[in-house]
């Protein structure tokens, strides 16, 4: 921790708490939600602060999440800082929108708090709701903590509103979002300097000039009224890559203004746990790779070089600073809580692809684990890595991946 | 070509006509007067009924005594001739009028 603290003082609260807080401390205009398991929480929080007259924002109950991010992209159109949360088929309900909220540029917050998919029905954790989301065009950055879940809501509007691209903060359902630990809370003062209002919106809401909004844009370019010759699909398509790519550099910066109010850093992209010497990194996304640090533990006191390579954002995916951060390493192991059926885990895959073509490349194997709830302890992680050692030390560099703990 | 002067980074655009481009080109059948004296407005001398135009999606008829048709415009919907209580208008198929050769 560097810098001058500024807090207001720090409380026990779950990970659903601290979503409402953080919301709330971004004084966050209109709040669109559905409640479904384990989400419901942040906005009840969010409801109650709204009725109490705590937070000045307008609460819209709907009937299904489909309304509540239409909601919510409507608030955001007209300029309004906007949240809402979900998980699991409530996210996978909202499916259309979230490709309109992304293709329309408006930067929404969005918690998803990670639970795996039905069928068959589940209310615990994976993360393949949000992971099966990857390609909609919105960021998406993973947490570890409830400190980092406050925190990484507040980069998520700052990154948001400079690029124009929606955020989907993920973390863990009932590991995180139910389970009560100790968070720093800044003060209001602390989070206004960080973040500032919404800058104007991309597009213009104005009777007195008025546009037509998310029109039909066909392949080719076209003239306008004023004879300007504009974007077609592609351009626009393109104009959106080019945003989420620049939030590669944007997530550290935002990282590193937000270390300058409050003395916290939680890395940018990634994050590190004695990797710098490791052989094998573990690899994975959310409170998964903070059970990975214990592994490590029980490596190191066996005289094992492992490190955790935690994954913060995984849309944009930073891939060369993977690289850099795998270089000289000897193996990947990648646990991911999620998989592209009839293939494999979606962080293995995107590793995989990011490290092809590198000279001194690690041997990337992959293990799904922890699917629907299945618990997955450390003990567990731990001989993950040691079996990928002695494979790699027999010569493997590629095998199929690993279900851990399945009893097939 | 290039979209240079364009600086829409989201999808937006100020309201004229053509905006979509010459959807008439989408058209398989066109909405033709066949019937002009059944026409109410016609028949009355008088800009009345006009539901075609009330109804057009696509704003490309004209008030006026007998519609005008901007074909440029027309995606050939129909909704104009469903909607006319004297049956003055009638689709033709675009084949049959020698523009569309199949």
């Amino acid at each position: 921790m560097s810098g001058a603290p500024s807090n207001a003082g720090v409380t026990v609260m779950t990970g659903n708490e601290a979503a409402a807080t953080a919301a709330a401390l971004a004084r966050v205009q209109v709040v669109a939600a559905y409640p479904i398991t384990p989400q419901s929480p942040v906005v009840e929080q969010l409801s109650a602060r709204v009725e109490s007259g705590d937070l000045p924002a307008e609460f819209v109950t709907v009937e299904s999440e489909h309304s509540a991010l239409t909601v919510c992209i409507t608030a955001s159109t007209v300029g309004a800082r906007v949240f809402t949360a979900t998980s699991s088929n409530g996210l996978a309900y909202m499916n259309e929108q979230v490709w309109w909220a992304a293709g329309a540029r408006l930067p929404i917050v969005m918690g998803v708090v990670n639970r795996a998919l039905a069928a068959p029905w589940n209310v615990l954790n994976d993360q393949q709701d949000s992971m099966a989301e990857r390609d909609a065009g919105w960021i998406q950055l993973y947490c570890r903590d409830n400190q980092e879940i406050l925190d990484t809501f507040l980069h998520a509007f700052r990154i948001a509103e400079i690029v124009n691209v929606p955020v989907m903060v993920c973390y863990d359902g009932f590991l995180l979002s139910h389970t009560a630990m100790p968070v720093d809370v800044p003060e209001q003062a602390a989070v206004d300097a960080f973040l500032p209002p919404r800058p104007t919106p991309l597009q213009v809401v104005d009777a007195a000039d008025p546009r037509n909004i998310g029109q039909v844009t066909l392949a080719d370019p076209r003239a306008d009224a004023a004879g300007v010759l504009c974007h077609g699909y592609m351009e626009l398509r393109a104009l959106h890559q080019r945003a989420v790519i620049e939030a590669l550099d944007v997530i550290p910066r935002v990282d590193a203004e937000y270390a300058a109010v409050t003395g916290r850093s939680w890395g940018g992209l990634l994050w590190e746990d004695r990797l710098e010497d490791a052989e094998i990194a573990l690899v994975a996304a959310g409170s998964l790779a903070t059970q990975l640090t214990v592994a490590v533990d029980a490596l190191r006191a066996e005289g094992v070089r492992a490190g955790v390579l935690g994954v913060r954002a995984y849309r944009p995916f930073p891939g060369a600073a993977l690289r850099a951060a795998l270089a000289g390493r000897r193996v990947a192991l990648v646990f991911d809580k999620a998989l592209s059926y009839g293939y494999a885990g979606p962080i293995c895959t995107d590793l995989r692809a990011a490290l092809c073509g590198e000279a001194a490349a690690p041997a990337v194997f992959g293990a799904v684990c922890g699917l629907g709830g299945r618990d997955v302890s450390p003990d567990e992680l731990s001989a993950a890595a040691r079996r990928a050692l002695t494979d790699h030390k027999a010569g493997l560099r590629e095998r199929a991946d690993e279900w851990l703990g399945l009893a097939l | 070509m290039s979209t240079s002067d364009c600086h829409h980074e989201a999808c937006m655009a100020t309201p004229c006509v053509g905006e979509a481009g010459h959807t008439g080109s989408w058209r398989s059948a066109r909405p033709v007067l066949t019937a002009r004296e059944a026409c109410l407005a016609v028949k009355s001398h008088k800009v009345t009924c006009q539901l075609c135009w009330v109804y057009c999606p696509d704003a490309c008829i004209s008030k006026s005594i007998g519609p005008r048709i901007d074909l440029t415009f027309c995606k050939g919907c129909g909704i104009c001739a469903e909607v006319c209580p004297a049956g003055a208008i009638a689709m033709q198929p675009e084949h049959e009028t020698g523009v569309c050769r199949l």
